[in-house]
């Protein structure tokens, strides 16, 4: 009486999705790249300012900030940092899963500008001597407390500048370390000073043919000397970085910010599952079982993309199970009209799909504009919300128009439902003769 | 109810609510400009701190704790979720890198919790609301073009001026209401936006449908056969703008019960927009579009047209 086969392939397709579902859902759980709001972590906006007065902030200059940020961000061994420029003298920084943020913070902002000067303040060497990776951690063999070594590139160059300072008379034969000196400091009121940002002065008497230097202090632990030293191989900062805008977020309000909100997204997401069901029956269920193919499809997708998922991500997810969901109401309804005026089953299905189809497409380009406007403009978690909106709009096309048209073209097509009018949510008596 | 979605007469009611609306824009204009927005600190300036403690943490209580760490800036603001276990701390000043981690380091040692810290200049606020002044303009446009090529520019004029009072109310609601208006509220904006003009474009496309399909065996020379052919679209497609707006809903109110707290003004802002959504393509759009119907009908040839 009914093509068996056509039933059989849409339960093969309805079982595949569920089996999909439950196979795929632990994958997608451990490999979601979580945003800041939901791991914990912070996002700091920084304005790019010249370390000294003439300095030109151009685009080469920032770059090399960011290059800088980045090897800091590698010391501090965190997984897939974000930093990009915006608008020519700005840097946003996001580190989602730092276990020390306070630590982090200043590891990236300190300039760690090395310099060798005399004490009328003189550059005589500065960072770029240093010899790669010539920071390290030491222990003074007199006192046992903790210092940086710091190895130069060139003995010989070293050898000049100690051998200049070394004719000078005492007590101005001094090799002045600086980390961090801006115009206007000077050596005798900086040496006063109890947090100074001299770190050696030592007095030289004749010329050191060595290629090494020590950086030691009261105030030097095993723990800062090892930071300091780490910095200092990063490289300095060829800048000032001001904070204009700083959010942080501890790993514990971002675990509950994702729990609660993916409980609410599955209440949502069922809620519209049995209202589909009630509402339209037969095709329905077809919705149904899109729906749950669409929301793996996107976690797939994102995945995929190596997108981050934000907290209006997940309220972009959610949404757009009730938009995709429109299509199939569309299309349900069109069938419904289509079945009243007293077409069978298979022409109402053929007009309905045929004439509701431009009304889905247009109705989603609206929502992709105003998407991908939101994209464009929008800052950190509002683009995670945006690139989902796309994604999901992209998706609904997929799922719940071309594969749900297939899976009701299996079942109208078997006949099974050709008396059954009551199946796809119309009453008998609303039905017109023709 | 006693009467049936499908058979109600809408134009009939159109006139009404598109005075209604109007009294609600000019008295919402009002209201914007004499209690104004409670702006968050994303667009005005500021320091906010989020904790979460063991119990209930008074105004006296935080002052203190925040001199112990270092900060004397006088706290503008606390308020209470999650029945007082979480706080949030406002101040008007900025909070320097070295202050954040003095803060972060006090609380998480006094509270138990490390506190979560946004601060933000005033520079990046005013960039901000730009941003997103630029982003409803643009989102206007980009839509007025597409539907002039797919439909005609009378129709993409009647969508946006409904698709902007849609965004009206949701600002004017918010302002209502002193809801704090922070980043995630743009989010909503553009999202109703898109929306908005998704549940127009469906009432459109079958009153375009009707048209086409009426002009078949004649021309349309009077208003009065507009008017019935935007009732009967409204009236086909009043389920599928009542379902999808229920769907949607359903899943904004989950959002909003069940979710997170940092997201919750966002989904009531989302289930004001989806409310005005429906509301406006059904009388607002459609109301429009009639008007200007009207005025080409009357270029068209002098005879003057019945009045509704």
């Amino acid at each position: 009486m009914y093509k068996k086969g056509n039933i059989a392939i849409f339960a093969i397709i309805m079982i595949a999705t569920i089996l999909l579902a439950v196979f795929s859902t632990p994958w997608v759980v451990k490999n979601t790249n979580l945003g800041l709001d939901l791991k914990g972590g912070f996002e700091v906006l920084y304005e790019v300012q010249p370390l000294e007065d003439g300095d030109v902030i151009d685009e080469s200059a920032m770059n090399a900030t960011v290059r800088a940020i980045n090897n800091r961000i590698n010391v501090l061994g965190v997984s897939e940092p974000d930093v990009r420029i915006e608008e020519n003298n700005r840097i946003r920084v996001q580190l989602a899963g730092v276990s020390n943020q306070n630590e982090a913070r200043e590891v990236i902002s300190s300039t760690a500008q090395l310099t060798f000067r005399d004490v009328n303040d003189n550059v005589l060497l500065d960072g770029k001597d240093l010899a790669p990776r010539g920071a390290a951690i030491g222990y003074d063999p007199n006192s046992g407390e903790p210092v940086v070594e710091l190895t130069l590139q060139s003995a010989e160059k070293f050898g000049e500048v100690t051998a200049e300072i070394a004719q000078l008379p005492e007590p101005e034969n001094r090799l002045v370390i600086w980390l961090d000196y801006e115009e206007g400091d000077t050596y005798e009121e900086e040496i006063q000073k109890e947090n100074s940002k001299i770190v050696s002065d030592a007095r030289v008497t004749s010329q050191i043919l060595s290629d090494k230097a020590i950086i030691k202090g009261g105030d030097i632990t095993a723990e800062s000397a090892k930071q300091l030293a780490d910095i200092l191989n990063a490289g300095a900062l060829p800048v000032k970085l001001d904070e204009i805008y700083s959010t942080s977020v501890s790993a514990q309000f971002g675990q509950d910010a994702l729990e609660e909100t993916v409980f609410a997204a599955s209440i949502g997401i069922i809620a519209v599952f049995i209202f589909m069901l009630f509402f339209y029956r037969l095709p329905g269920l077809v919705s149904i079982i899109t729906l749950v193919l669409y929301i793996n499809l996107i976690m797939l997708f994102f995945n995929g993309i190596n997108a981050v998922l934000t907290l209006p991500g997940i309220a972009a997810l959610v949404l757009g199970v009730g938009m995709a969901v429109d299509a199939n109401i569309i299309t349900a309804e069109r069938i419904k009209d289509e079945l009243r005026s007293g077409k069978s089953v298979l022409s109402a299905f053929r007009a309905g799909n045929r004439r509701s189809l431009s009304t889905i497409i247009d109705a989603n380009l609206t929502t992709l504009i105003s998407a991908a406007v939101l994209f464009y403009f929008g800052q950190s978690s509002v683009k995670g919300f945006a690139i989902m909106l796309m994604i999901s709009i992209a998706m609904t096309f997929i799922s719940n128009v071309f594969i749900s048209r297939y899976l009701m073209h299996l079942l109208v097509s078997s006949r099974l439902f050709d008396k059954r009018k009551g199946w796809f949510g119309v009453k008998e008596s609303e039905i017109r003769e023709l | 109810m006693n009467f049936k979605l499908t058979e109600w007469n809408y134009v009939k009611h159109m006139r009404t609510m598109f005075l209604v609306s109007t009294a609600i824009v000019v008295l919402g204009i009002g209201l914007l400009f004499f209690r104004g927005l409670n702006l968050g600190i994303d667009f005005a300036s500021g320091t906010r701190v989020e904790v979460l403690t063991e119990e209930r943490v008074s105004q006296e209580e935080f002052t203190q704790a925040f001199n112990d760490a270092g900060i004397d800036q006088e706290i503008s603001s606390v308020q209470y979720a999650d029945e007082g276990r979480l706080a949030y701390v406002t101040f008007v000043g900025q909070l320097g890198q070295e202050e954040v981690a003095s803060v972060k380091t006090a609380f998480t040692e006094q509270f138990g919790n490390d506190p979560n810290i946004s601060t933000v200049s005033a520079q990046v606020g005013r960039d901000l609301a730009k941003n997103a002044l630029y982003a409803v303009a643009v989102a206007s446009i980009g839509i007025i073009l597409y539907i002039t090529v797919r439909f005609q520019f009378s129709y993409a004029v009647a969508t946006v001026v409904a698709m902007l009072h849609d965004a009206f109310f949701m600002i004017v609601a918010f302002s209502l209401f002193g809801i704090e208006v922070n980043l995630y509220f743009i989010a909503a904006i553009l999202t109703i936006i898109g929306y908005s003009v998704n549940d127009t474009i469906v009432t459109f496309d079958r009153v375009r449908e009707n048209i086409t399909s009426y002009e078949k065996e004649r021309k349309i020379r009077s208003m009065d056969v507009y008017e019935s052919i935007i009732n009967k679209s409204i009236q086909e497609t009043i389920v599928r703008s009542v379902n999808t707006v229920i769907t949607v809903l359903v899943t904004a109110i989950a959002l909003y019960a069940f979710g997170a707290e940092s997201i919750r003004s966002f989904s009531l802002a989302l289930i004001i927009g989806l409310f005005m959504g429906m509301y406006s393509s059904i009388f607002i759009a459609s109301y429009l579009w009639l008007l200007i119907k009207r005025t080409t009908i009357n270029k068209k040839k002098d005879t003057p047209v019945t009045e509704a």
